[in-house]
This record gives C-alpha cells, sequence and structure tokens, in this order.
C-alpha cells in the first residue's frame, strides 16, 4: 500500500521484534541450552578422538585445539588465520560469488517457476526437459562449463547458479499450485483481470514455498560453489580446501569447513529474515498459534 | 404482509433446463439435469439438498466457474450462459462466498474488503478504502481492519467476506454453504448477522445449505432438491414475515413448515447416503 498502514492496536510486528521476541522466550526453554551441548559434545568427541587418545585413523585429523590455536594465530605456522588478509580474500571470493549465483538463481528461477505453475501449456512444454535437466549433479557440468565459459569466474558462478536454480524453481510451481483454488476464482468475481490475479493472488500466494525454495537455494549454492571452487579458480573456500590438501596444511582445510559452515549458516538465516519481513500475515499468524 | 413490497428490482436469475454433465474417471456423471428455477430479484432463495447433489455445480455455472452442457441461465434478462456460450464471464454483479472462506489471507482485512473496486478501477485505493471502513463499520466490524484475516474468528472472517462481496455493489451473492464450518452458536450469531446486512443492502441471495432449519430461517423460498442428478424436487414458500429474528425459531408456523418439508429432504439425504455420492 503506497499509503503505508495506519498503526493499530494490534501494532506491526517487525521480523526485529518478532526475532527479539523468540530470542528471548527460547532463552527460557530447553532448546539454547540443548544446541550448546549438542557442540560441546561434538567438539569434545572430536577433540578426545583426534588429540587426546589419538584413536585409530583419527590420529591424523586435526584435532580442534589445533584448527583453533591456528584460526585465532596472529602468526599462523600454515600462513592463513583470522589475521591475515588472505582469509578474508577467501571468504569475500565465495561470498561474493553465491551472492551473484543467488540473485541470477532467483531472477530466472522465480519467474519460471511462477510460469510452471501458472499455465498448464508451460508446464507441458518445459517441465520434462526441466525433470531431465535436474538429476545431473553439478559436477558432471563442470567440463563443458569451462569449455563454454573462457574466463576464469564464469564458470564458477554458472556452476553455483545451476542447482540453485532448479530448487528455486521447483518450489516456487509447488508454491503456485498449492494455493487454494477458491482464491483465483473469489479474485475473478471481485473483477481481478488474469494479470491481477497473477500479481495479487498468484505470487503472494506462492511466497511462503518460494521462501522455502531460496532457503534450500542458497544451500544448495555453498554446496556447488565449493565443488566448483576445487575444480577452477584461484580465490575461495573451495579453493582453499583442495589447495590446503595439495600442500599437506591439514587445520587449513577445517577452517575453511568450518567457515563455509557459519558463513552459509548466516546467509540461509538471512533469507529467512526476508521472508519474514515480506510474509507479515504468515509471522502473525504462526505468533497466534503459539509457534 | 406483503413482504417483497420493498424488493430490488434488479438481480432476478432465471435457471431453464440447465444440464451438466462431468466426465469423471468413472465415466459421465449427469450432476444436474433440467433443472429450472426463477429466483426473483431481491429475495433470499435457499438451496437445500444432500451434500454431493449437485448444488455446487449450480452456483458455479451462475458464478462462471463452470460451463453447462445445456440449457440456459439469464441474470435481469441478460443471458449469462446458454447455447452459445457455456460458461459465463466471472463478474463482480455475481459474487461468490466460498464454503471455506476466501479471504486472501496476505492482505488485512480492510485490503481485502478494498480489493473489488480498485481492480475493476472504479475506485483508487484511498476511496476503495474509505468506503470499506464505512461498511466494516456498518457490519460491526470496527477494530479489525488493519487485522489479518488469520487473526480474526471465523465468524468475523465471513462476515468480512460478505462485506467485500456487497463492496462490488452485485446483484446476486451467491453464498455455497458460508457457515457450515462454524459451531452453532456461531451460526446463529451470523444468520442474524447476514440477515441485518441484508435488510441494509437489498440484493438477490442464493443461499446453498444442508441445513433445513437454516434455509427456513433466512429464506423467502426453499428450493429442495434431488439429489444428483440435481433439480427442484419441491419449491418451498416460507410465509413468515420478514424481517426476522430468532424468536421464529419457536413459532409454530416454522415447526409446521419444518414438519411439511423434512420428511422430502430426509428422503434426499437417505438416496444420497445410498449412491455414496462423493463431495464434487
Amino acid at each position: 500500500m503506497a499509503e503505508g498502514k495506519p498503526a493499530t492496536s494490534a501494532g506491526e510486528i517487525g521480523a526485529w521484534a518478532m526475532f527479539t521476541y523468540r530470542f528471548s522466550r527460547s532463552l527460557r526453554s530447553p532448546t539454547p541450552y540443548l544446541m550448546l551441548a549438542g557442540f560441546a559434545l561434538f567438539f569434545g568427541a572430536w577433540f578426545l578422538l583426534s588429540e587426546v587418545f589419538r584413536f585409530w585413523r583419527f590420529a591424523s585429523l586435526p584435532g580442534p585445539r589445533q584448527v583453533l590455536i591456528e584460526w585465532f594465530n596472529p602468526n599462523p605456522v600454515y600462513g592463513m588465520s583470522l589475521y591475515t588478509p588472505d582469509y578474508y580474500m577467501h571468504v569475500w571470493m565465495s561470498l561474493r560469488r553465491v551472492l551473484i549465483a543467488f540473485v541470477i538463481s532467483t531472477g530466472l528461477g522465480v519467474p519460471f517457476g511462477l510460469f510452471l505453475g501458472w499455465s498448464r501449456n508451460f508446464r507441458e512444454f518445459t517441465f520434462p526437459v526441466f525433470e531431465t535437466l535436474r538429476p545431473i549433479p553439478v559436477l558432471a557440468w563442470v567440463p563443458l562449463a569451462i569449455v563454454m565459459f573462457r574466463a576464469d569466474e564464469t564458470p564458477v558462478i554458472f556452476l553455483t547458479t545451476l542447482a540453485s536454480f532448479y530448487a528455486t524453481a521447483l518450489n516456487t510451481m509447488l508454491g503456485v499450485q498449492s494455493i487454494d483454488p477458491s482464491f483465483p476464482r473469489a479474485a475473478a468475481c471481485l473483477g481481478a483481470s488474469k494479470w491481477q490475479i497473477f500479481r495479487h493472488i498468484i505470487i503472494p500466494g506462492a511466497l511462503p514455498f518460494i521462501f522455502t525454495g531460496l532457503q534450500i537455494s542458497v544451500g544448495v549454492a555453498w554446496f556447488s560453489l565449493v565443488a566448483a571452487e576445487m575444480v577452477s579458480g584461484e580465490y575461495g573456500l573451495g579453493y582453499l580446501i583442495n589447495s590446503s590438501y595439495v600442500n599437506v596444511q591439514y587445520p587449513i582445510i577445517i577452517i575453511g569447513m568450518m567457515s563455509v559452515g557459519i558463513v552459509g549458516y548466516t546467509t540461509s538465516a538471512l533469507v529467512r529474515v526476508a521472508g519474514d519481513y515480506l510474509m507479515q500475515w504468515r509471522v502473525r499468524e504462526l505468533a497466534l498459534g503459539g509457534r | 404482509m406483503n413482504v417483497r413490497q420493498e424488493f430490488a428490482t434488479k438481480g432476478a436469475i432465471r435457471i431453464q433446463n440447465v444440464d451438466k454433465v462431468y466426465y469423471a474417471r468413472e465415466g459421465a456423471v449427469q450432476a444436474v439435469s433440467d433443472c429450472s428455477l426463477d429466483i426473483r430479484a431481491g429475495e433470499i432463495c435457499m438451496i437445500v439438498g444432500p451434500s454431493g447433489c449437485g448444488k455446487t455445480t449450480l452456483l458455479n455455472a451462475i458464478a462462471g466457474f463452470h460451463d453447462i452442457t445445456g440449457g440456459a441461465i439469464h441474470l435481469d434478462g441478460e443471458m449469462l450462459c446458454g447455447p452459445d456460450r457455456p460458461k459465463a464471464e466471472p463478474g463482480p454483479d455475481r459474487v461468490v462466498v466460498f464454503q471455506n472462506g476466501a479471504l486472501f489471507p496476505w492482505k488485512t482485512n480492510l485490503e481485502n474488503v478494498a480489493f473489488g473496486p480498485v481492480m475493476q478501477g472504479k475506485m483508487n485505493q484511498a476511496q476503495a478504502r474509505e468506503k470499506a471502513l464505512g461498511m466494516m463499520a456498518d457490519a460491526g466490524l470496527s477494530g479489525v481492519e488493519h487485522n489479518y484475516p488469520g487473526e480474526v474468528s471465523s465468524g468475523m472472517r465471513r462476515r468480512v467476506e460478505i462485506v467485500r462481496a456487497l463492496m462490488n455493489d452485485p446483484k446476486v451473492l451467491l453464498l455455497d454453504e458460508p457457515f457450515r464450518a462454524l459451531d452453532s452458536l456461531t451460526k446463529s450469531v451470523m444468520h442474524e448477522a447476514l440477515l441485518e446486512i441484508y435488510y441494509k443492502n437489498k440484493v438477490t441471495i442464493f443461499f446453498i445449505t444442508h441445513d433445513l432449519e437454516e434455509a427456513i430461517f433466512l429464506g423467502h423460498r426453499v428450493a429442495i432438491m434431488t439429489t444428483r442428478p440435481c433439480k427442484p424436487k419441491k419449491i418451498l414458500e416460507v410465509d413468515i414475515p420478514h424481517p426476522r429474528n430468532y424468536s421464529v425459531l419457536t413459532s409454530p408456523r416454522f415447526r409446521s413448515l419444518m414438519e411439511e418439508t423434512v420428511s422430502a429432504v430426509h428422503e434426499e439425504a437417505v438416496k444420497a447416503f445410498e449412491a455414496g455420492e462423493k463431495e464434487m
């Protein structure tokens, strides 16, 4: 609405207010403590197996203590830590590629999925091709990507975009199909044209599924990015992991892996926040449901 | 006694010899057969029949969601659908209120009510909101304008949906078991609310239900339909004067009308049950 919604007694529940509310309430539930216990168990087991008992093959695995010391070391043994600019270069290059790929896959995948769901002819025409291409793993595309795109950066972005595009398009299509058929009918009764129905019913109606798709998509983007960077490229966390393996700098492999985990988690959390912001109606309904 | 003196002059529906055949997996299904019914301008016409008898098919044909196989339907002398145009065009002169409710959950109640005139280009956003606020206040909906439909009770939602329909000055309101999902106490409140809205806005109401008590309480006439294929079996004139309120339910006339019709409805229900008809 151009004029903006007037404030009411019910008030606007912003995504941030919702987040802080959920956060403060979750502190009073077992959830965060279970989460901490889970991490403690994981790191504890890893520490004991690799550094204390040096149990079996875990002896050759860098332990968490060793990795953390290296990660936070101003003078890193293997030349890579939070204090070296190179580290941030790798993180930034990966993040940049994921963002570009995410923007491209969303920009193409959402409209494509909307039309797949909206037009039966379009779906019958394109969906079989789409479903045939979808199971092909990203790694199988590597040779073609390198042949098709000569530059260093484009093959990596192409590969990263690919899997994300599938996830976004498929979920968007399912989102359109999930819309209660009464909604477009009601809109037609109220005098909406075909395009108005598309704009006011189909798009917002599919939004919950679209955001599910985007969360999957951003995760899949990291997944394929690391695979792509291992094969080509000069920078990036995937490249870092692979080159550290070649150079026998094992702690850096784990620093790279954990960095992907942390940055990846943050990006999908951001997608979730954006979804809550765009779907106030849903946030409020769920809040009423006590979740 | 003349309850129809203040009737509107628009909104007469003439259903003539309508047939509707579905092609389902089990073969052709005759949902409606040779159905003729004249609905007078401004009356509340209740359509009663067991679940799956084909009454929703009739509503869908009037609303323009489905085509018909034969016959014709006219609204105020203009053909909606007929031999050369089997499917009517949905439009704001015949607004449907759906069985499970179809308020758009991503729009606030106010945005829902203001939706029609803005889509039709009849009003701009500000004008539509102003009119919507007025109509919602009239229908006792002040205070929930800026809530989303998911935040208010189901009875409220139904009222918002009826107001959303009336925003378009329709000739006919097509109600498809709108109160089915409500508990009986809420239902009784909604009946009086609907009558109150009806007395303020003269429209023709085509109301589908399987609840005979609801039908006699609300309707000027009650059409009892046969089970599939669907056609009027008995048309009952309810000679209880409007405006009505809930005291009508205990009146002797109401009871005798119930007695007159209950066996006809029951007969069809048994037939439908034995045929194992599913909701279509």
